[in-house]
């Protein structure tokens, strides 16, 4: 996730991290992580990526950081769930994979280089 | 490619969405999209967030997703449908390849392919849901998804680090980060080719795909690889695991 500060509305961090705050943690499919405090409206970035060992990078001279994944368990999965992805078309229209719901769906990765 | 095969199953309660990995975001992804005159969801994905939430770390690769939102296959190498037509004309590329780009069309023409094979699992899958064995359970979904230690995922942090700086124009820390990434993640091969496709060798249709040192000054190369290097290395024949059933 792309930061240009470390306070960030609790809605973009669940958009792009794939992880809910929840009164319990924060909880992807059936497995939560414990936080030391309830996340509010508002996510305090370095105290939850403590929580969930999230690498925190910061970019040096500028406003810029970047919250990795949750090293939890040792595979880039931690639940079959997936994630809502949420991503923009060419028109800059945001897509959600959570649309799809009722429908099987293959993802499918490509580059033009 | 994938447009006649996402029709024919669509009526079967089956769709595609299709992820252009890119920094350079449309500018990078737009004419080949608008080629592909794709009737499904084709989605832009600047900073790599399928790495990160799906643990894709080659192209082109697929996750199948059941109607629960579950995945049931993670990350693997998705070989394209079978089709008419030569790959070059297809891409706009010169008919009279510079010597580089004939030996990375060579060594990728070695890379194998489950094509049949896959495609077959697809369409059992899409006819027999859950009940097809190309369904995986959820354990085994999460076991064969990559490995992730903390190491992968600091270098997924240096990575949208990266690809964030290049965007706001700041190319030579955008490096520094790429660079890290690939030290940290080493088994990804989109990470590496992201950042060699940013160092254009040419204007043309060949540029990102040159993937290498220029020629002409091949001492300005910011990193340790390139794509023919690697895959010479590694041979070409490994650059995918195996497609497992």
């Amino acid at each position: 996730m792309i930061l240009r500060s470390l306070q960030v509305p609790k809605a973009d961090f669940e958009a792009a991290t794939g992880w809910t705050l929840k009164p319990e943690g924060a909880c992807r499919g059936d497995v939560c992580i414990p936080l030391a405090r309830p996340a509010g409206d508002t996510v305090d970035v370095a105290q939850v990526a403590r929580d969930m060992a999230m690498p925190l990078v910061a970019a040096e001279g500028h406003a810029l950081w970047a919250l990795g994944p949750a090293a939890i368990g040792s595979r880039a999965l931690v639940t079959a769930q997936a994630p809502d992805l949420q991503l923009p078309d060419l028109d800059g229209r945001t897509f959600s994979l959570s649309s799809l719901r009722g429908q099987k769906v293959l993802l499918y990765a490509w580059a033009p280089y | 490619m994938w447009r006649s095969l996402r029709d024919e199953l669509h009526p079967k309660g089956f769709e595609l969405v299709t992820v252009g990995l890119d920094a350079l975001g449309d500018a990078g992804c737009r004419p080949f999209i608008e080629a592909a005159k794709p009737s499904h969801p084709s989605l832009i994905d600047r900073h790599h967030v399928l790495a990160e939430l799906f643990g894709v770390i080659n192209i082109p690769s697929s996750v199948w997703i059941d109607e629960a939102g579950v995945i049931v296959r993670p990350a693997e190498p998705a070989p394209a449908p079978p089709q008419a037509g030569a790959a070059g004309s297809r891409l706009g590329l010169p008919a009279e390849l510079p010597q580089r780009m004939r030996e990375i069309m060579a060594e990728a023409a070695k890379i194998p392919r489950a094509t049949e094979a896959y495609h077959a699992a697809l369409r059992d899958w899409v006819a027999n849901g859950a009940a097809s064995r190309f369904a995986l359970s959820p354990d085994a979904v999460i076991e064969r998804s990559r490995p992730r230690d903390a190491d992968k995922a600091l270098g997924h942090a240096h990575f949208q680090l990266a690809t964030q700086l290049e965007m706001d124009g700041h190319h030579a820390a955008a490096v520094r980060h790429f660079r890290e990434a690939h030290r940290l993640v080493p088994d990804s091969w989109t990470f590496r080719r992201q950042a060699w496709s940013l160092e254009k060798v040419g204007d043309d249709a060949l540029a990102r795909f040159w993937q290498g040192p220029d020629p002409k000054a091949p001492e300005a190369w910011p990193y340790e690889g390139d794509w023919l290097s690697d895959v010479r290395e590694v041979g070409a024949e490994n650059y995918n695991e195996p497609w497992r059933p």
